[in-house]
């Protein structure tokens, strides 16, 4: 019994879970249409491309690195998209060559730091502003219109007052927790993260590791910014502006460590959908909406309290005082 | 200081013996215009412990990381078992049986000791190395008999590594060296940071596994770790090796002045 707490708490989620429970009883006082499906649909609906957002983050943090530019990835994957799609380029092949401009950012970003040996926060602070100037850049100051009469229900369509793309996102988040959980190179993965010299010299190829991790977190950013492109059926090259700072406090938020090696799929979701809620709950009890980045601040730091906190508790317990 | 007499009777060993386990052949090791190793040989038995000392930046340290895969020798050959061997990162040397205990003990803190043991090397249901899917509880019960092989106490393979003491990672890093069937292993300095009840306990393993006829290398500049456990002991300076005598032809004071 004791022990199956001991695992529990020492899950990088826990305190994010925590406090998401908190959350939705506070909220539910607060406003009573909080705690209604509609209302949790309505949250929902934007979910998938912050989530992916985070998500790849996270997965990135476990590898012990880190990624600021997602956010211009955000954007420049779609305005890849709609630009080939305005010379009549089938819609699979435009969406693969966004996917594919994502992956290029993601391997260079993994050249810079691994190569070149810059701290992965100051090559993707640089990746941050390159692949914003290049967003813009290509689309030439007008980006053309989304195509009006495309299909997109396969990505964004309606279901009730949710979209397609939870789906996807759930898709992912489970491929990538089974991933990280159940397979070799999932261990590898926080083997890296959690001490890189001795990873490598376990015979780990940590450069391909984290590689591996940058080219995800890219490419999810990527697919997210395409989601959102077709849900608002517009593409503007500023999109994404600051998202990076949300998908890394929805990953902290969730547990991921910045210092490598402790960080989970579902934390980052939990993550996102506390950021979420407190944008909801604004909007429904009409508070000023200038105080969402404080709450977002004031989460941040409360979490990884917490979390700190339940871990040390957690270390203390000894299994021997089981028996 | 005088490096006449052991030089000599290192010739002699090398010329009695044929049947290395583990042989190098002129090695020599350059960082940048630091020359690391000079044209070292060095020899080990099958089954022998060889105690490597020498000072702080002796050559030692960058003798294990080739034998080790961590550095390449910029000239020389390694044989094992008389087949020229290439050793050109960590992976290749444990493929060839070359098992390495770091003073550091390589251990991730977050995992758990059973994570730790099969890092790098996770034991598989299906799938190639990479795209493997983890076989947990093979896993588990192996690391509960290898842990137990070399007599270590830990409650539960479960725990995580920062949970146990200095001298607990060395003994679950031996255990993992001693799963993965080394023919050599090595111990980098595997008795630093360690308090003396600790040290006695790794100093213990190491007897345990001599006598299970273990080939081992066991470096360290602590003169009173080496000399009661080595069945021979190798004295490096300035990156060459100035000494390889039998610990009853010597003395920890003139091992100490030898290397100093």
């Amino acid at each position: 019994m004791r022990s199956v707490l001991k695992n529990l708490m020492t899950r990088p989620e826990v305190s994010a879970l925590a406090m998401l429970v908190l959350m939705v009883v506070v909220f539910s006082l607060i406003s009573d249409r909080f705690l209604t499906l509609n209302n949790f649909m309505i949250v929902l609906q934007p979910m998938p491309e912050i989530a992916l957002l985070a998500i790849g983050v996270t997965v990135l943090m476990i590898a012990g690195e880190f990624d600021l530019s997602v956010g211009s990835v955000f954007a420049l994957s779609p305005m890849v998209m709609v630009l080939l799609l305005a010379q009549d380029v089938p819609v699979s092949l435009a969406i693969a060559a966004g996917l594919l401009a994502a992956l290029l950012v993601g391997l260079a970003n993994a050249g810079m730091t691994l190569k070149i040996g810059l701290p992965s926060f100051i090559a993707t602070l640089g990746a941050l502003f390159m692949v914003r100037s290049l967003a813009i850049v290509i689309s030439g100051g007008f980006p053309p219109a989304f195509p009006r009469d495309m299909d997109t229900s396969w990505l964004v369509g309606r279901i009730d007052l949710l979209r397609a793309s939870i789906f996807y996102l759930l898709g992912i988040a489970v491929i990538i927790a089974v991933w990280l959980r159940k397979t070799d190179f999932g261990s590898w993965i926080f083997a890296t993260g959690g001490n890189t010299q001795a990873a490598r010299d376990m015979g780990i190829n940590t450069t391909m590791v984290k590689t591996t991790c940058f080219c995800i977190c890219s490419v999810l950013a990527g697919f997210a910014g395409i989601i959102l492109a077709f849900r608002i059926k517009a593409i503007v090259p500023s999109m994404g502006t600051g998202f990076e700072l949300q998908a890394i406090a929805a990953a902290v938020i969730g547990g991921a460590a910045l210092a490598g090696g402790i960080g989970s799929v579902a934390g980052a979701i939990i993550g996102a959908l506390l950021i979420a809620f407190i944008e909801n709950i604004i909007i429904l009890a009409r508070i000023d909406a200038n105080w969402f980045k404080f709450a977002v601040g004031a989460m941040i730091v409360i979490s990884v309290a917490l979390n700190t906190w339940i871990r040390r508790t957690a270390e203390r317990m000894r299994l021997g005082d089981d028996q | 200081m005088s490096t006449t007499g052991p030089t000599e009777q290192s010739q002699s060993a090398n010329a009695q013996s044929g049947d290395y386990l583990l042989r190098c052949v002129g090695l020599h090791k350059w960082y940048g215009s630091v020359h690391a190793l000079r044209n070292v040989d060095f020899n080990v038995r099958a089954g022998e412990v060889v105690g490597l000392v020498g000072d702080n930046g002796a050559g030692k340290s960058t003798l294990i990381k080739v034998l080790s895969g961590v550095h390449k020798q910029d000239k020389g050959d390694i044989f094992l078992e008389g087949r020229k061997v290439v050793i050109d990162r960590p992976r290749a040397a444990m493929q060839l049986g070359i098992e390495t205990i770091y003073q550091y003990t390589a251990m991730i803190p977050e995992m758990s000791i059973l994570r730790n043991i099969f890092i790098g090397r996770e034991l598989r249901k299906a799938g190639p190395r990479g795209f493997g899917w983890l076989d947990r509880k093979r896993m588990a019960s192996e690391a509960v008999a290898s842990i137990a092989e070399v007599g270590l106490d830990l409650e539960s393979p479960h725990r995580p590594v920062k949970e146990l003491s200095g001298g607990q990672r060395q003994g679950v890093a031996i255990a993992r060296a001693m799963h993965f069937q080394s023919k050599i292993l090595i111990l980098d300095e595997p008795t630093n940071h360690l308090s003396v009840k600790e040290t006695n306990k790794v100093l213990d393993h190491v007897r345990t596994l001599s006598e299970q006829g273990v080939t081992c290398i066991f470096i360290s500049h602590n003169l009173h770790h080496i000399h009661p456990i080595s069945d021979r002991i190798v004295a490096m300076a300035r990156g060459e090796k100035i000494a390889d005598i039998h610990p009853d032809d010597t003395n920890i004071d003139d091992l100490n002045k030898m290397i100093s």
